[in-house]
């Protein structure tokens, strides 16, 4: 009993805008830890930056009923992000999430969901987020 | 200063950074990003679930450790691709000095079209918390 095979190609409705603010940004960055001086006046956000809006739309993806995925035993494992261009304050991001891979590794399996993190229509940062859904114990 | 494309050859090493993790730093992080998974606060939910205690967000791992790049070039945008997987937790115990990760860089690749691409470590005691860890990034010509 794994993921549903099905919903490989499935692609999400976008999630609800998401305004930027210099506030965000500026929490996100001294979060981070983050004293670098490109920062100080919260116009543009750091590379990680995306996550706030991704994880959201896939956790969306994850409580799916169709995609039989156990929320439980999930682990994020790996994240890219590949960008158009920074995200900057009043951007206005949509997520389009979709699934793109499900594959099973030995008892367990994972799964690739890509996000296109979009502001008035244009492609900002595209991020790719795989999971590793474990399998029961042997 | 600006690091300049030219200057720069494979192999070259960034200057690595010592970054503390602690527990306000992980609460601090989980409202900034939204992630309030109670692994990343609550002792003993963390090890009700099998861990040895509280544990980092990976992509607080992951966005420090960009860092490393970014405090090198100075412009934080010159990073146009970045990838990692997350292979071990940072275990971040309820102590004042939290747990330290050593994060380091290397020019790996250096590309015809102006780009480079640069090889990231981060080690938490002698154990590597990412695995994979790349960025590309435009520099200036």
């Amino acid at each position: 009993m794994g993921m549903n095979h099905d919903m490989i190609g499935h692609v999400y409705p976008p999630s609800q805008p998401y305004l930027v603010t210099a506030e965000k940004i500026s929490a996100f960055v001294k979060s981070l830890g983050d004293t670098n001086p490109a920062y100080a006046d919260g116009t543009v956000a750091p590379p990680t930056f995306p996550i706030v809006v991704t994880m959201n739309a896939m956790d969306a993806a994850f409580h799916d009923p169709a995609l039989q995925l156990d929320y439980a035993r999930l682990v994020h494992s790996d994240q890219r992000f590949e960008y158009v261009r920074p995200i900057r304050v009043g951007d206005e991001l949509t997520v389009s999430a979709s699934v793109e891979e499900i594959k099973p590794l030995g008892t367990n399996e994972i799964a690739t969901f890509k996000t296109e993190v979009l502001s008035g229509g244009e492609l900002v940062v595209t991020g790719w987020s795989k999971i590793v859904v474990r399998g029961p114990e042997a | 200063m600006t690091i300049k494309f030219s200057d720069v050859v494979v192999g070259q090493e960034l200057p690595a950074l010592d970054l503390t993790f602690t527990r306000a730093d992980l609460v601090a992080y989980a409202h900034a990003s939204g992630d309030l998974n109670p692994i990343h606060q609550d002792e003993e939910f963390a090890k009700s679930v099998g861990l040895p205690d509280v544990i980092a967000h990976g992509m607080l791992t992951m966005g420090r450790a960009i860092q490393v790049v970014t405090n090198w070039v100075g412009d934080p945008t010159a990073v146009i691709d970045y990838s990692v997987r997350m292979t071990r937790p940072v275990v971040v115990p309820d102590t004042a000095v939290g747990s330290v990760v050593r994060f380091t860089g290397k020019v790996a690749q250096i590309n015809d079209d102006g780009t480079i691409q640069v090889e990231l470590g981060a080690i938490f005691g002698d154990v590597k918390v990412l695995g994979l860890a790349k960025a590309t990034v435009r520099l200036a010509q």
